[in-house]
């Protein structure tokens, strides 16, 4: 049995064990003990992967097999390269911070954590799976206890978000299976059974006209689900009315799928129509990037701030997905995790201001770095990582996507490339402009000089994630390494399609 | 060959003490954390000595083979991969020694550790004393690590690094919020002007397939022999991108028109000034220039014109507006972007090699005596904002009585700003003339106007401040400590004999030795219009007269135009706010929510019209089905029998 299963078994056997157990405390211990083994489950792997990877030169390690529905020829066939790996790590991280973020849940704890431990046991499920089918599956199980957990935890108008995010992400799905379908009939040119298998399906040659006809499908399907211009205003509304664990698996890993399924899936496995149809997403996607900044730039709510700049990140992950280049790919699967790390912050530190001061409205506020130091300085250290300065993650990640899209020889992508820098100034205004309004100058309320700075539960949520993005920041070479390794032969591909 | 690896303590020293004044300062007593900011800096500076004096004066002009030559090497004493992009391109993170790598280590440690020190008592009190010390510990990291990469990419790296450090010293009062608006907009004022250094290091990469600095700048390597690349709009690719890494550095040196963000950072505190809005972080886009010098030099010439006239034109607007500033703080602030102008200018006249390369080696002797005599100044005003508790020059006066020493060292300072032989920006201020004079009248005739205004605003300060009327003060104002002297006394001493330094020697163009030579013919002249600035200061403003008022608004608009900046900061925030606010932002966000998610709102609200307008039918009443079946049935049977009859 592959080490992959335990990914899926422990968050599992954390449900249950919350499931026989009474007690409002209880609940978030377990989920905490849960995650946190979790985490070093995650950890490990990255060690054993690297040691596994110099013996082994198969793309894909830990692998495991099991026939799981004959006629349809479906598998539970799983393993993991580079990408996959730092996306189970990124996982690992946001779950670990997420579930000592919502520490202070009171309304019905137990459900609470059960829905949130299942959400992201899908989430690894999806991660690990190389069959499309059950990928697709464990992307569903993700997605219901999003709404469950919307709709009941949230604020504000909760069911009208939960409703329009699940009915958006639904939508994204429906167009999804049709791709996944088509590339199912496509899968035995020469005969023989139909396979769901994604490493079988990419050495197949899937017929041109079939190729273009699907990958709008699946780029858009998953397009949906990584906020691309314009099917992404889902988030700013899901996320203004989740609860804050929720926010940031969903922005933080949830989105990621997007990412992850429009590379693994409709990139490689469409490579041709990848090349010629691709011109039409970097359109979009340069539109999500610049955007995004800009609506994020005169908004007032906090929460909006970070969708509206998730728009604008995430745009930048499929952008980089579409420049068809080593560097390109590598800056993107960094660009996800430095997002899914910063962005978990962002919505943590969020949750906890909003917890003290009952505003998210940053012109109501002021002065916070008074009187909560450490969440402010985590939030600024935050901040920075979004406006892509040296030292944090977020600065390999972009420069990577922009130093791998303009060795691009065609004018038009490397034309969309320099238009996507632009964001690295307006990112820095719309920071700044939360910094400078609601963390510095005179605190606003008399009452909020009472407020408390950040309990220890709180710390250790943030404060993981933010040693996270200075640990990549500080020292890329070793992660980008682990991934490109993992790039070389789609690189190669591409590079073969294009000539 | 001799090893320097020792050298990456430099920048690493500031580092560590940053790191642990950032996570356990406010476990330490203030006194505590200043000592280990200041003995970490002179650590640093103990340091760059004595690679200085090993590069400039034992090994630096023994090449790899160990043979000695008459030309300054360049030294690779670290590298590190730090992130791979692709095989040609990747970051590396190192130690460039060569003539201006090894001079601005001087420079930034003598100036930081002088701040530092100085810094012990100016802030002596104020609260966040630690967390000034770890921002100065940051900053002198990040500069130190800009001079030595080895590569554009690490340059730009620490470019970065040195704007955020800025941003935190000049929000440092981050309470007040003419601080915190001045921070943001230094911030994004370089940010933009950073942005134009990403797009210009994408395309030389593009072109040239190299991050290196060693590659770049060989006149004899694949960078500037393969030449210049596909023109665009009548300029080749490399002088383009060229151009837009100028930007990056016009943007951080506060050239025209992106110089917007320099009078505000004077929020700051003054020490914060002396370093990095004087001597240091704003000369990082001449150390930029300086260090691609033979590229532009060969493959982009237009380049180079773009720099000398921004250079100029940077130099004449800020001395004219430095004349009708009353905060003495911004008239220096002023003063150092119409200095840094002149370096500019300098670089941009130059050519490479022997004599041609003059303006070279003139640029980086100006910026070396400016970074002294400037970071006087500063100490200097800092002392006596110390003592009067005001920035403005109206309400001092006769200050010469309560601060001698200061007194004394500003006075040093003034005059070496003006040219005053044998005051050592005499001697750099001469070399940029000529080097002008030799290659554009037109430049050379603005800089030596330039140099008569800045003899005038300069002893406009100092008559204003410490001689003219006598002011009751509330307090007495008393001199400042030896800590703040002794840093006063040492920039004096430095002021007046660094400009013996043989620079024509030790940093030239081409790293080999020039011949200089005093050029009478423009000394004579530009001191006399030093002279001349001087005694028309001396006569407006030595008593207090009301012939300054009277020439104000003789030349009333001009003089209106003048004091408020030429308005450059009204058109900033028109296009800030009217403009990306107002035009596009919001536009953008109405655009969401109304046009994007509104077509997602009614697709489902026309889902649920149409839903609801057809749920009827399934009531789930027997009746109605019964009553729908037998309407369909005759309807059917009507149907049938209107067939069957036909």
């Amino acid at each position: 049995m592959s080490y992959l299963n335990l990914f899926v078994i422990v968050p599992l056997l954390t449900v249950l064990a919350i499931l026989f157990t009474k007690g409002k405390k209880n609940a978030k211990v377990i989920s905490a003990v849960g995650m946190s083994i979790q985490l070093i489950l995650g950890i490990a792997l990255i060690f054993m992967y690297l040691a596994e990877r110099k013996v082994n030169p198969a793309p894909m390690l830990f692998t495991q097999d099991n026939l799981w529905y004959q006629s349809l020829n479906i598998h539970y066939f799983i393993g993991v390269d580079a990408i996959s790996v730092s996306m189970i790590c990124l996982t690992c991280i946001v779950i670990f911070a997420g579930v000592f973020a919502s520490w202070q849940v009171d309304y019905l704890p137990r459900e609470f954590f059960i829905s949130l431990i299942t959400l992201s046991s899908g989430v690894f499920g999806f991660f690990i799976s190389l069959d499309l089918f059950t990928m697709f599956l464990f992307y569903e199980i993700a997605v219901i206890p999003m709404y469950i957990l919307i709709g009941i935890w949230g604020s504000g108008p909760r069911e009208y978000s939960a409703m329009k995010l699940t009915l958006m992400l639904m939508s994204g799905s429906a167009l999804i299976l049709v791709g996944l379908v088509g590339l199912y009939f496509n899968s035995a040119p020469n005969g023989g059974a139909y396979t769901f298998n994604v490493l079988e399906i990419a050495k197949v040659h899937i017929p041109i006209e079939m190729q273009r006809f699907l990958f709008p499908f699946l780029f858009m399907g998953f397009g949906v689900l990584g906020a691309l211009f314009p099917f992404h205003t889902w988030s700013p509304d899901g996320h203004a009315s989740a609860p804050t664990a929720v926010s940031m698996l969903h922005a933080g890993v949830l989105m990621k799928l997007g990412g992850y399924g429009a590379f693994r899936v409709a990139m490689v496995l469409l490579p041709e129509a990848a090349t010629q149809l691709g011109w039409i997403f970097i359109i979009l996607t340069t539109i999500s990037v610049i955007y995004g900044a800009f609506g994020a730039v005169v908004q007032k709510d906090l929460k909006y701030i970070n969708a509206y700049s998730s728009v604008s990140h995430c745009g930048m992950v499929l952008l980089a997905v579409l420049m068809l280049n080593k560097t390109a790919f590598n800056g993107a699967v960094l660009q996800m995790i430095s997002h899914g790390i910063m962005c978990a912050l962002f919505f943590a530190l969020i949750g906890m201001i909003y917890g003290r001061t009952h505003t998210r409205m940053i012109d109501e506020m002021g002065g916070i770095m008074k009187v909560m130091p450490f969440l402010s300085v985590c939030y600024v250290l935050g901040g920075l990582a979004s406006l892509g300065l040296p030292g944090f993650s977020g600065f390999v990640a972009e420069m990577n996507i922009f130093v791998g899209a303009f060795q691009n020889p065609g004018t038009f992508y490397r034309v969309c490339t320099l238009i996507s820098c632009a964001s690295i100034v307006i990112t820095a205004v719309y920071i700044l402009r939360v910094i400078g309004i609601m963390l510095l100058g005179q605190v606003k309320h008399e009452e909020h000089n009472h407020l408390t700075d950040a309990h220890w539960y709180e710390r250790i949520s943030a404060g993981t994630l933010v040693a996270t993005l200075l640990i990549i920041g500080l020292v890329p070479l070793w992660l980008s390494n682990m991934i490109g390794n993992s790039l070389v032969p789609i690189a190669q591909k591409f590079l073969a399609v294009i000539h | 060959m001799i090893d320097f690896s020792y050298a990456i303590w430099i920048p690493l020293v500031p580092f560590l003490v940053f790191a642990v004044l950032g996570l356990f300062g406010h476990y330490l007593k203030p006194r505590i954390s200043g000592l280990l900011g200041t003995a970490g800096l002179l650590a640093a500076f103990i340091l760059s000595l004595f690679v200085a004096y090993k590069y400039f004066f034992v090994v630096g002009k023994i090449d790899a083979s160990g043979v000695v030559t008459d030309t300054y090497q360049k030294i690779i004493a670290f590298n590190q991969v730090w992130m791979h992009f692709t095989d040609k391109l990747h970051v590396d993170m190192g130690v460039l020694l060569d003539p201006i790598s090894v001079m601005m280590l001087v420079v930034i440690t003598t100036v930081s550790l002088m701040v530092h020190i100085y810094s012990i008592g100016y802030m002596h009190g104020e609260k966040g004393f630690e967390r000034f010390f770890a921002c100065l510990s940051l900053f002198s990291f990040s500069m130190l690590g800009l001079v030595i990469a080895t590569n554009i990419f690490q340059m730009y790296i620490f470019w970065e690094l040195v704007g955020v450090s800025s941003y935190s010293l000049i929000s440092f009062y981050y309470w007040k919020d003419s601080a915190v608006s001045a921070g943001k907009k230094a911030f994004i004022v370089t940010r933009f002007a950073d942005l134009g250094f990403l797009i210009g290091i994408l395309l030389l990469s593009y072109t040239t397939g190299t991050f290196d600095f060693v590659t770049l700048t060989d006149i004899n390597g694949p960078a500037i022999i393969q030449g210049s690349g596909i023109m665009f709009m009548g300029l080749s690719t490399m002088t383009w991108s060229l151009i837009f890494v100028f930007m990056g550095g016009a943007g951080k040196s506060a050239m025209f028109p992106l110089h917007i963000w320099l009078p505000d950072a004077m929020e700051g505190p003054t020490p914060v000034s002396a370093l990095i809005h004087a001597a240091t972080m704003v000369v990082a886009g001449v150390y930029l220039v300086a260090r691609l010098f033979p590229i532009y030099a060969f493959s982009a010439t237009a380049g180079l014109n773009v720099v000398a006239y921004v250079g100029g034109i940077s130099s004449l607007l800020a001395a004219i507006i430095a004349c009708t500033q009353f905060d003495i703080k911004r008239v220096l602030a002023y003063s150092t972007m119409s200095q840094i102008g002149y370096m500019m200018l300098a670089l941009g006249v130059s050519g490479y090699g022997e004599e041609q390369g003059l303006g070279y080696m003139a640029s980086m002797f100006h910026l070396f005596t400016h970074a002294m005599f400037k970071a006087l100044l500063f100490l200097g005003a800092g002392a006596v904002i110390h003592a009067v508790h005001s920035n403005d020059m109206r309400e001092m006066g006769g200050l010469r009585k309560f601060l001698p020493i200061t007194h004394i060292t500003f006075l040093i300072a003034c005059l070496t700003i003006a040219g005053i032989p044998p005051f050592s920006a005499f001697w750099s201020k001469d070399e940029i003339l000529t080097a002008a004079f030799h290659h554009d009248k037109i430049l050379f005739a603005i800089e030596f106007f330039v140099a008569g205004l800045t003899a005038f605003y300069m002893f406009r300060l100092y008559f204003n401040v410490f001689w003219g009327k006598h002011i009751h003060y509330h307090h007495e104002p008393h001199e400042s400590p030896f800590v703040m002297t002794g840093p006063l006394i040492f920039l004096a001493i430095a002021s007046i004999f660094t400009g013996f330094i043989p620079f024509h020697s030790l940093v030239t163009s081409d790293g080999k030795e020039m011949a200089s030579h005093l050029n009478l013919l423009i000394a004579g002249p530009s001191v006399l219009i030093g002279l001349i600035g001087i005694v028309t200061a001396y006569f407006l403003y030595k008593k207090e007269t009301a012939i300054p008022d009277k020439v104000a608004s003789s030349f009333k608009i001009f003089y209106r135009w003048a004091y408020n900046k030429f308005y450059f900061d009204e058109l900033y925030l028109f296009v800030a706010k009217k403009i990306i606010f107002k035009r596009i932002s919001t536009p953008v966000a109405w655009f969401d929510r109304h046009v994007v998610d509104g077509t997602m709102n009614s697709v489902s609200w026309v889902t649920n019209y149409i839903s609801g307008s057809i749920k009827g039918f399934q009531s789930g009443q027997v009746q109605q089905y019964g009553f729908a079946f037998i309407m369909g049935a005759i309807l059917l049977a009507v149907v049938f029998i209107y067939l069957w009859i036909h």
